[in-house]
Parts: structure tokens; C-alpha cells; sequence
């Protein structure tokens, strides 16, 4: 079974935003939320200064506490790829998933019922990558299957430096950064 | 030096997360109470089934009450909620994992044992009810004369009422991503506090009726109903210092399990440590300080000693300000909760 991943790439990485630009097209995201977004990173103090840009949004995590606390399902583990998704209707709109993702990945939408990422998972069944991945013009973006070993992202993962965010909350994020 | 800038800016996401205001502080603290009600009433059905007397005490009424504020409760609950129409969705599953889940099947089972427990009461707290439904006395006197049922009805009171204390603590310290709320204590502290609450209630409605006419009304005859003894006899003074004294302890445990909860977290990561500062010196400290230990415990403790000691007149003031406190202490903590996050350990 397919297990969706993304490895992007820090040193490619020029915080351009067309990434976020992009998914509020692509997915019609309301005025004023945004499903991902760009963290600068700055550490040190001149001149020895170290800077990461990131791409960040849902890690659509192996375990992830936004589906264990959902009290109707909504929240849930969708079969294809094993990415995180919500179901609208199920919703109630209680907010419990936002206080529990550790990485501010969600909102809730004007409509009432909490909205993420969904890995543009309507794109990748017709096999495109997501919106942000696809108009990245760095190419530093990567989407890909975990679970193939042949696959972009696990080659890059097996000759490449990379970290996760927050690896100590224990819910096995699914966004890589190469370093 | 660390610093991070963020495009990100999602409405109660950013800067700090912010999605439950009173809503959900004030349907855990009311839930804390009911459940205080149960168990104080539960405890007492116990010792009527064994035969003590009905009519010494004050809080085997209370399950009328307690069905009223259930009511309030899940009205906050419901008004907490961003997608409304969809609110029946909680009752076409059961998530094991979901502790809201969890809280919404107890509070289902809440409702029907409020009410059977509350029918014992009932006809003499709405005399046109019973007037109009005379099956209503014959359910309150075969309750009555059968010890076994009272017993029984007693037992699910306390597990029930215990089951919903520890879930209004529960609710947020399994949520890793907030690390204030990151401690078992919560469970048990939002359970001593609930009690605390309930003491307080049944002591407030208790002074507030005596020496008037019993009213009749919705809402006067429940009141009338909670203090009003089940014989000819009231309760006695000694019944009414049994409440003050059990709050006594109830908030001195209190005390000590919030010294417990610092303790714990303060021992723990950076996060945590970090957590702990926004309630003890940061924006919540003057409500946190002041409502919650000064005048939520400390003050109510020590006017409610002196009242025993017969120093000071028996007032309403204490029980007000446990409420307050309760209620303060709710709010503080789903506020500077949410506040809290993890901080980065990694990085470059």
C-alpha cells in the first residue's frame, strides 16, 4: 500500500511563496487561511548566521493526534496513500484536532468544519503531483511513495541529510527537509 | 539567536492558538460540578440504603439541579461548536481513542440517571407535575421503599460522576501539542475541583431558600427540592457544617494537587517548563494568582474555617467564591493551554 511522502529541499528553497499561491487556486482556499505556507529560520548571530526556509503544511502524519481525538471520524486516515484527510460532513466543528496538531497545520473554514492539506489528493489520483510541488520553480519540492523503495523521494531521503518538525511529539511526520 | 518568521496567518491559529473561549471552559467546570453533585448524592443515596435518614441531607435532591446545569452545559458546548447542523454526527460513532467521544456517550448515560435519581424528589418539588401525572409519586415511593434500587442508583451515581470528572481533565491532557496540559494530575484535579463546586452549590441554594415558602415555580421548585428535607424535619446545622467541612478538605486537596501539577511539569521538558511560565508569571498570572489561589482557595478556605470556628457569621461569600474560582480556574487553564506549544528541540 501506498504511503505518501514529500522531500523538499532547504538548500533549493528561496521562500518565493508560489507554493501558497498555488493551493489557494488550486483548492479555493478562503481569504485570509492558508493550508501552507513558508517558516524562515534564522539562527546565530552575524556573521555566523545559519538560514532555512521552509515549505511547511500537514505532515499527514503515521500517527497522527488530530485522528485519534476526532470524536465522529471525521478526521481519518484516508486508504489511498495513507494520507490524513477530513470529511466536511462529518464535522462538528468542535476544534479538538487544532489543539491537538502540534504543527498549526489546521483552521477552521468559514463553513464551520476544519480544513488542511490534503496532499491535492484529487490531483494525484488523475497522476499529477500536488499544486505546490508541480509550479515549485525551484524543483525543490518532492512527492512521493514511501513504501517504493525506487521511488524520488527515498532516494533522496537514503543520500541526503534531512530532518522532520517536532520528531519529539512522536507523531512520525511524513514532510522530510533536506539540509 | 533564533528567529522565526512565519507567512502563516490562520484566524484562531495565529499568533497563538485561540479556537475555545468560555464555551468550552464553562461546560468542563459545570460538568465538573454535576459530577461533584452525582457522587455527593450518590454517596448519600448509599448511606439511605442503609438505612440512615433520608431527610438528614441536603445533596440526595440535587440530581434536579444537576439535570438543569447538564442542560447549560451542553448548551455551551453546543454553542463552542463551528459546524452546527452536523452536531448528531458525535452519536453515529464511537471513536475509543477520542476522549471527546468518550465524554459524549457518558453524558448520554448522564441524562437518564439525573433523572431517575431526580424522580425521587420530584413530586414535592412540582406539586403540579405530580397533581397532573400521578404515576410520578408512585415512581418516587417505589424508589423510596426499596433500599436495593436506591443502592444501586446510588453506586452508578458515583462511577458515573466520577467517569465525568476525570473527563473534563482528561479531554485536554491528552494533547500532546499542548504541553501545560500534558499531566495526569488534570484528570484528578478537575475531579477535586468539581466536588469542591458541588459542596458549594448545594451550600449556596441551601442558605439561599431556607425560611421562605417553598415556591413551586421551573426553576424555584428545584431550588426548593435541593434543600428541601425529604420529611417533616429540616436538615440539621450539623448536616449544613458537614458540607463546609468536606469543602475544607476538598479544597485543601485541591491546593495540593495543583502544587502537584508544577511539580510535575516544571520537572519535564522545556516545553513544559516553558508552559508553566505563561500561567505563573505571564498573561494569565493576575487571573491565575488572584482568582484562582487567592480568591478561589485561599479565601474561601480560610473564611469557611473561621465560620466552623464560629468567628465569622455564616455567609453565601465563600461558596460564590469557590464557584468563581472553579470556574477560573477552567478558563485558565484552556486559555494558557492553548497558549503553550512545543518548542523546536531540532532544526539546523
Amino acid at each position: 500500500m501506498a504511503r505518501f511522502a514529500m522531500v523538499i529541499d532547504t538548500r533549493k528553497c528561496v521562500g518565493c511563496m508560489d507554493c501558497v499561491v498555488a493551493c489557494q487556486a488550486e483548492n479555493d482556499v478562503p481569504a485570509g487561511h492558508c493550508r501552507d505556507w513558508i517558516v524562515t529560520e534564522v539562527r546565530g548571530s552575524f556573521p555566523t548566521l545559519a538560514m532555512e526556509i521552509r515549505s511547511e503544511r500537514c505532515n499527514h502524519c503515521d500517527n497522527p493526534p488530530c485522528v485519534h481525538c476526532c470524536p465522529t471520524g471525521a478526521s481519518h486516515i484516508e486508504d489511498f496513500g495513507r494520507t490524513v484527510q477530513v470529511t466536511p460532513n462529518k464535522c462538528i466543528g468542535c476544534k479538538a484536532c487544532l489543539a491537538a496538531c502540534p504543527y498549526g497545520a489546521r483552521f477552521v473554514h468559514p463553513e464551520g468544519y476544519a480544513d488542511k492539506c490534503t496532499f491535492c489528493l484529487h490531483r494525484v489520483r488523475e497522476g499529477k503531483d500536488p499544486a505546490c510541488v508541480s509550479v515549485c520553480p525551484t524543483r525543490c519540492m518532492h512527492f512521493g511513495d514511501l513504501d517504493d523503495p525506487k521511488s524520488a523521494v527515498n532516494r533522496l531521503l537514503a543520500s541526503r541529510k534531512h530532518h522532520t518538525l517536532l520528531p519529539e511529539a512522536g507523531t512520525r511526520p511524513r514532510i522530510h527537509y533536506l539540509t | 539567536m533564533l528567529e522565526i518568521t512565519t507567512t502563516r496567518h490562520n484566524l484562531h491559529v495565529d499568533p497563538v492558538l485561540a479556537v475555545w473561549e468560555w464555551q468550552i471552559p464553562l461546560y468542563l467546570f459545570v460538568g465538573g460540578m454535576i459530577a461533584g453533585m452525582m457522587i455527593l448524592a450518590g454517596i448519600n443515596m448509599l448511606r439511605i440504603a442503609r438505612g440512615e435518614r433520608a431527610e438528614s441531607f441536603y445533596s440526595v435532591q440535587t440530581p434536579i439541579l444537576g439535570f438543569m446545569l447538564l442542560n447549560l452545559g451542553m448548551g455551551a458546548l453546543f454553542l463552542d461548536l463551528a459546524h452546527k447542523l452536523y452536531v448528531y454526527r458525535v452519536y453515529m460513532a464511537f471513536e475509543p481513542l477520542s476522549p471527546m467521544s468518550w465524554g459524549s456517550w457518558v453524558l448520554l448515560l448522564v441524562y437518564p440517571v439525573l433523572l431517575v435519581s431526580a424522580l425521587i424528589r420530584l413530586p414535592q418539588a412540582w406539586p403540579w407535575l405530580s397533581a397532573k401525572l400521578p404515576a410520578l409519586q408512585r415512581l418516587s415511593d417505589a424508589l423510596l421503599l426499596r433500599p436495593g434500587l436506591i443502592r444501586a442508583l446510588g453506586g452508578v451515581n458515583v462511577v458515573l460522576g466520577i467517569g465525568l470528572g476525570v473527563y473534563t481533565g482528561i479531554l485536554l491532557s491528552t494533547m500532546v501539542a499542548r504541553p501545560l496540559w500534558n499531566s495526569a494530575i488534570l484528570g484528578p484535579l478537575f475531579l477535586v475541583s468539581g466536588l469542591s463546586a458541588a459542596a458549594a452549590m448545594v451550600h449556596l441554594t441551601a442558605s439561599i431558600v431556607p425560611g421562605h415558602p417553598a415556591p413551586h415555580s421551573l426553576l424555584g421548585g428545584a431550588l426548593a427540592a435541593l434543600v428541601q428535607p425529604l420529611g417533616e424535619t429540616p436538615p440539621t446545622p450539623k448536616t449544613a457544617d458537614a458540607l463546609v467541612k468536606a469543602d475544607l478538605v476538598l479544597l485543601v486537596v485541591e491546593l495540593a494537587l495543583i502544587g502537584l501539577l508544577f511539580v510535575g511539569l516544571l520537572s519535564s521538558s522545556a516545553s513544559q517548563v516553558a508552559a508553566v511560565d505563561i500561567l505563573m508569571s505571564g498573561m494569565y498570572a493576575m487571573v491565575f494568582w488572584g482568582g484562582v489561589i487567592a480568591a478561589g482557595i485561599l479565601l474561601p478556605l480560610a473564611l469557611q474555617a473561621l465560620q466552623l470556628a464560629h468567628r465569622v457569621p455564616h455567609t453565601i461569600v465563600p461558596a460564590l467564591l469557590v464557584l468563581a474560582g472553579g470556574f477560573a480556574l477552567r478558563w485558565v487553564m484552556v486559555s494558557a493551554g492553548q497558549a503553550s506549544h512545543m518548542l523546536a528541540a531540532g532544526g539546523i
